[in-house]
């Protein structure tokens, strides 16, 4: 009496953009008819957001603020109550990936306090006796490429301990000296950070050079906001106390799903900076902060 | 003639064998003998197949050869199987669990590069073997908290209680280990197991776990806690990277084959988009990768997967993985990571040569680390001297500027090997390019050598790397003396034995190559003196043995090289007794190989006697007999290479002395006995059969040697034949008494011929042996003269005395079979005229002359014979015997009709007994009986023979039924 029920998109990426039409089949799999009171397809998109558990408390006054923002959501039956055959029966469906009236639909991005996800879900309707069933398939969503050219913007920095913000005895810091430059901070989405850095000098040996990636959530509204700032990754790019005065590669490639085009809306906004952390053998942790502006072109 | 007392038939050897003496037959001499094609083999594989096959064929050329050895040698399958394996080998490495379509696919891919490009493969246990260590070793992996894999999209649980969970979830597989104490070997093994467990990872379906199992090891190499080992390490690990690379991009490949197999020359398009989005994943979730190392590694080692996603990608990604390895903060594991880089850019896109070349400036700039304080610091932890670490980077520098010397157009290299650390790189230059390059150049490279700064890397070194390269490819002729001057100077300057040594054996090869014995005895003289005191050769066997095998691949004439002063105070360092044996193993097989003619040489002869004299003078109770067998037969070999001409009795004398040398060795003592009686043959043919009173003396004193050697062998079988032989061969120098002796000597022995003797290890029973011995034995008697002092048919009759009272086995006929083939030769004696004599040699037909007393005495002992037969063969008519009774019957009928005179009717009546007996019980062969009628019918037709016919109708057939 098993059924196993399966959704495949046509696209083995899964990603579309607004006004394409998302197409694939159902796929169902039995060893005898299985009776059923018919198949349902719906399609959704929604933006969950999510309080961080240090503001939970200030925030909870607006509670209603946070509940799910739908972006598109449809429903079609698929099959009239019936059997499926024994074997393998595949029932192919479209759903236009159009937008109600003012909504916009935004891409697919997974993050800590905001998520925004579309997904396919399929059901299938049995008698009492017999659990339902259904299955999920999420699909990837990219936002119409962006009209404006991107003119890269090089932007140069040099570290030094006077640069530093934050340090409580500037005279206990040893002296060093990191230059280098981003080839841009608005960058594509889909092309590499990149850059180059030298160590000209530095008293102390160097331990490590990373990049980290942070993404800036804000979730609010009128009354307030939580601005939460967490990592996506970190890479590594120099490891041990490098050859002085080499240039080292900046290079990061934007993970797929944990990053998107920065995003600013009237509920939520998500941003992304990148840190350069320079870690000194005597465990001095030195970082020089880039706010990026992603988009997709 | 008195036909009366005469029972045996009258024969004329003559006309009978005119008879039924062949057709005169033309033969074409290609085609027809049989043992033909076994000789032509053997002279077109001679000299090829020698040096592969065992070293146990150690015969030398000018003996004549022998077909079953020769054949072997040819042919053997086992050496061809192990030669076809050998060249499989190094592929089956390469692929230990690849399929054959990914084999093939690889073998085709890696043309452009062409076989003259020395591949990895035979660098890798070079580099294992060179960098060891004792220190202990650890591993350290963390799976499954690797905080580079970007955070699942958990979103309702936070972020603390996902990483104790994440952590709980790591303890449970038990990954996180600390492997700590391993011993090198243990180390390589736990490499191994985790290569083994890659694969089951992979095979299982879990490819996040087998990539994690590659980061961890990518890992690994940023540890350089025990940095001699680091070399070999890098070549443990990169080899799971290599596994890790075929896997991944094998997978993709198929997953592209689905209709047909994706063609060698694929491009992007021919790729479908599932293969892609795969493909594209891998590379995402290695750019996500935290550590700097693994990123690179495992990019590196998948990067022939680019092929499935761009056309150019490879070209854009080269550049940007060498500029990564900037971060790489030590220069010892940059280097390694470069070599690695260029490796795989080898294998991938062998076109692109700028990535070579700016990988190797970029080590160049990161040069003047390694005089940096960190470096510095971590050498005195660890308590490495810089010379020592500096060689550590010799494989990696090494197999970059081989990528890039290769096919490349001529390059100027002096500008590089200035500055700082010149000598780390001159030496890779000298390793790396092709030695014809460095040997034209090699003036210029001992300038350079000269030149660079003595600090590091010393200096010894850089003339052994030159001497390698000089060793396979000629410098101008005009330069030779200068450079082997110069560079001697530096070596014979070498403090410690250990490293002189090392140096010094490379140079004999160039030595060798170009120069007389006289600059070879300097050399060997030079190395004596470095290497005695202290007895510092027991730590260099090696190097002198392969200073040894140097030697002999280039002189060939073993006068000129024995006469080297200093050769054999060379061997004399080799005192350990498994090292000494095994040098003059090898010396005496080059000379079975190329000493042509045999050779009366007093250098020689003493050299290799007192060679051959270690050889055997190494036999003791514990060695093994394969191990005696192979000895024997390199000094058999040499045995017969000597030869002293005409001048017989000095080669006779060498017998004696090699008898009291070689005594240990049975096959050698055989071997002596042989070559004696050969030497008596050869004089007998000098004289053309009239010895006169010296040469009559002179083969009484061979046929001595062999009396008195003879009993020493204890073998009872050899003892037996050679008796027997050295008795032909006294008898055929007319010396009587001497061959009673030996004939005597072979009958009394007799009766200590064991009932069963090994035969390759098993026991056998030595019946047949004993038969063919027996047979052959009576054949030479027909032609011993009585002994005038006793007995008629003396020998003949103790012969049979014995073979009466020796012990048969239980059951066997074996004795009547000795019985019935005495027969045929108490006939052949009755006759008038022999059927074969010895020159100048009277036997019994002479000393007889048909005596009808000699006759009835031959007739006496038939009949007592067959009398004896007949006995036996009642005894045998019980059940289970009968068919050997029929089997005897019939051959006793058959040397009756043979040898018999039927016209006596109680030899024809005991004829048709024995048909109608040996047909009693059916047993018999009916196509042999009918063949034997028709034969005593057609024997019938002759004019003498037709009392046949009536024996004829007396012998019925009878079928089986």
């Amino acid at each position: 009496m098993s059924v196993n029920l399966d959704i495949r998109l046509k696209r083995a990426n899964k990603v579309y953009h607004e006004g394409e039409v998302v197409s694939g089949v159902i796929v169902m799999v039995c060893k005898e008819a299985v009776q059923h009171h018919g198949i349902f397809l719906s399609m959704e998109g929604l933006v969950n957001l999510q309080l961080s558990s240090k503001s939970v408390g200030v925030f909870e006054a607006f509670y209603n603020s946070v509940k799910p923002i739908q972006l598109i959501s449809s429903n079609i039956e698929v099959a009239k109550a019936g059997k499926v055959p024994p074997g393998k029966t595949e029932i192919p469906f479209e759903f236009p990936l159009n937008t109600k009236s003012n909504k916009v639909l935004y891409e697919t991005y997974h993050g800590v306090f905001v998520n925004i996800q579309y997904t396919l879900r399929c059901d299938l309707k049995r008698s009492l006796l017999t659990k339902d069933l259904s299955k999920n398939c999420e699909f990837i969503v990219h936002c119409q490429p962006q009209k404006a050219k991107v003119v890269p913007m090089p932007v140069n920095f040099s570290i030094t301990p006077d640069t530093m913000q934050n340090v409580r005895e500037r005279s206990s810091l040893p002296k060093f000296l990191v230059r280098g430059h981003l080839d841009a901070t608005n960058c594509v989405i889909t092309q590499p950070l990149t850059g180059e850095l030298q160590v000209e000098n530095s008293d102390v040996p160097i331990k490590s050079i990373e990049l980290q990636l942070v993404r800036v959530e804000t979730c609010g509204c009128a009354e307030g906001y939580a601005r939460d700032a967490t990592e996506i990754q970190n890479i590594q790019i120099a490891e041990g106390d490098v050859c002085r005065s080499l240039p080292i590669p900046i290079y990061m490639v934007f993970p797929r799903l944990f990053t998107c085009p920065t995003l600013e809306t009237t509920n939520f906004k998500v941003e992304f900076e990148v840190n350069i952390v320079i870690v000194l053998q005597d465990d001095h942790l030195i970082t020089e902060n880039f706010p990026l502006k992603l988009c997709r072109i | 003639v008195s036909c009366l007392t005469r029972r045996s038939r009258g024969r004329n050897y003559e006309a009978e064998l005119q008879k039924f003496r062949p057709e005169p037959f033309l033969v074409e001499f290609g085609e027809y003998h049989p043992l033909k094609p076994i000789m032509v083999t053997d002279t077109k594989t001679r000299r090829g197949a020698r040096k592969g096959s065992t070293s146990s064929s150690s015969s030398s050329s000018s003996v004549p050869t022998d077909p079953l050895s020769s054949m072997l040698d040819g042919t053997d399958p086992l050496s061809m199987f192990a030669a076809a394996s050998a060249s499989e080998a190094p592929r089956m490495q390469h692929s230990t669990s690849a399929g054959d379509l990914g084999r093939r696919k690889r073998d085709k891919e890696e043309d452009p590069l062409g076989p003259d490009f020395e591949p990895w493969s035979s660098k890798r246990g070079e580099i294992l073997a060179r960098f060891t260590t004792t220190e202990k070793l650890s591993i350290n992996l963390f799976m499954g908290s690797d905080k580079g894999k970007a955070p699942s999209p958990g979103s309702a649980v936070s972020e603390k209680v996902r990483t104790r969970l994440e952590e709980l979830d790591d303890l449970e597989e038990g990954s996180q280990r600390e492997l700590l104490n391993l011993s090198q070997q243990d180390y390589a093994n736990r490499i191994e197991e985790l290569n083994q467990s890659l694969k089951e990872a992979w095979a299982a379906d879990q490819k996040v776990k087998a990539l994690k199992i590659v980061i961890q090891c990518a890992k690994l190499l940023s540890d350089t806690s025990v940095i001699q080992f680091y070399p070999s390490k890098f070549v443990l690990i990169t080899d799971i990277l290599d596994t890790f690379g075929r896997l991944v991009y094998e997978r993709i490949w198929t997953m592209c084959s689905d209709p047909r197999p994706l063609p060698d020359g694929f491009t992007v398009d021919d790729v479908n988009d599932t293969a892609k989005e795969t493909c594209l994943n891998w590379f995402f979730k290695i750019a996500s990768i935290r550590e700097l190392l693994p990123r690179l590694y495992v990019e590196a080692a998948i990067l022939k997967c680019n092929r499935f996603l761009s056309k150019t990608g490879i070209q854009e990604i080269l550049p940007r993985l060498t500029a990564m390895i900037r971060g790489i903060g030590d220069p010892l594991v940059a280097a390694y990571a470069r070599a690695y880089l260029c490796r795989v850019g080898m294998e991938v896109a062998p076109q692109l040569k700028d990535n070579l070349n700016r990988n190797f400036f970029d080590l160049l700039g990161t040069f003047r680390q390694i005089s940096g304080e960190n470096v510095q610091n971590q050498l005195v932890l660890q308590r490495v001297e810089v010379p020592e670490y500096l060689t550590l980077y010799s494989p990696a520098i090494n197999w970059i500027l081989q990528c890039i010397a290769y096919r490349a157009p001529e390059v100027n290299v002096s500008p590089c090997v200035h500055g700082s650390h010149s000598a780390l790189l001159l030496n890779s230059v000298m390793r790396a390019f092709r030695p014809e390059f460095v040997a034209a150049r090699a003036t210029d490279f001992i300038a350079m050598i000269k030149d660079c700064d003595e600090a590091g890397f010393p200096k010894h070194l850089l003339f052994g790397s030159l001497g390698r390269s000089l060793a396979c490819a000629d410098p101008p002729e005009s330069e030779r003396l200068t450079i082997l001057n110069e560079a001697w100077k530096v070596v014979t300057k070498v403090r410690s034995p250990q490293d002189y040594i090392n140096c010094a054996e490379i140079w004999v090869e160039f030595t060798c190559r170009h120069f007389t014995k006289r600059e070879v005895n300097t050399i060997l003289a030079d190395i004596i003196k470095h290497m005695t005191p202290d007895r510092a050769f027991e730590d260099a066997y090696p190097q002198l043995q392969s200073a040894i095998r140097k030697i002999l691949l280039y002189f060939h004439n073993f006068s000129v090289l024995f006469s080297i002063e200093r050769f054999l105070p060379f061997l004399d360092m080799f005192q350990k007794d498994s090292v000494r044996v095994e040098v003059c193993r090898s010396i005496t097989d080059v000379f079975l190989k190329n000493q042509v003619e045999p050779t009366r040489d007093p250098v020689i002869l003493n050299a290799m006697l007192h060679i051959c004299k270690t050889m055997h003078d190494s036999v003791n109770a514990l060695t093994l007999e394969d191990e005696k067998r192979s000895l024997a037969l390199l000094i058999i070999g040499f045995i017969r290479m000597v030869s002293f001409g005409r001048d017989f009795e000095q080669q006779l004398s060498f017998c004696v002395e090699a008898r009291a040398t070689f005594c240990n060795l049975e096959p050698v003592l055989v071997q002596l006995i042989h070559t004696v009686n050969q030497l008596a043959m050869e004089t007998r043919k000098v004289m053309k059969g009239n010895h006169s009173r010296k040469t009559a003396a002179f083969v009484r004193a061979c046929a001595a040697y062999s009396f008195i050697t003879i009993p020493s062998l204890s073998n009872i079988f050899s003892r037996l034949n050679l008796y027997l032989l050295s008795g032909q061969v006294a008898l055929a120098n007319q010396c009587l008494s001497q061959a009673d002796a030996f004939l005597k000597a072979a009958v009394s022995i007799l009766p200590e011929v064991p009932r069963s003797i090994s035969v390759e290890g098993k026991f056998r029973s030595s019946e047949n042996f004993l038969l063919d011995f027996i047979n052959n034995f009576l054949a030479t008697l027909l032609v011993v003269p009585d002994h005038p002092e006793h007995g008629v048919l003396y020998l003949v009759r103790g012969l049979l005395n014995m073979v009466q009272d020796y012990t048969w086995e239980d059951n066997s006929d074996a004795k009547v079979r000795v019985y019935t083939s005495a027969l045929p030769l108490l006939a052949a004696m009755s006759q008038e005229t022999y059927l074969y004599s010895i020159p100048k040699m009277d036997s019994n037909e002479t000393l007889y002359g048909g005596d009808p007393k000699f006759l009835s005495e031959i007739n006496k002992l038939c009949e007592t014979l067959i009398g004896q037969i007949l006995d036996h063969l009642k005894a045998l008519s019980k059940d289970e015997s009968i068919r050997r009774q029929g089997a005897l019957a019939f051959s006793l009928f058959g040397v009756v009709l043979a040898h018999g005179d039927l016209r006596n009717n109680k030899l024809s009546q005991l004829s048709v007994n024995l048909w109608n007996l040996s047909h009693k019980h059916g047993y018999c062969e009916t196509r042999m009986s009918v063949r034997t009628l028709e034969c005593i019918k057609h024997q019938a037709q002759q004019h003498d023979m037709t009392h046949l016919t009536d024996v004829v109708q007396r012998l019925a057939l009878q079928s089986r039924t």
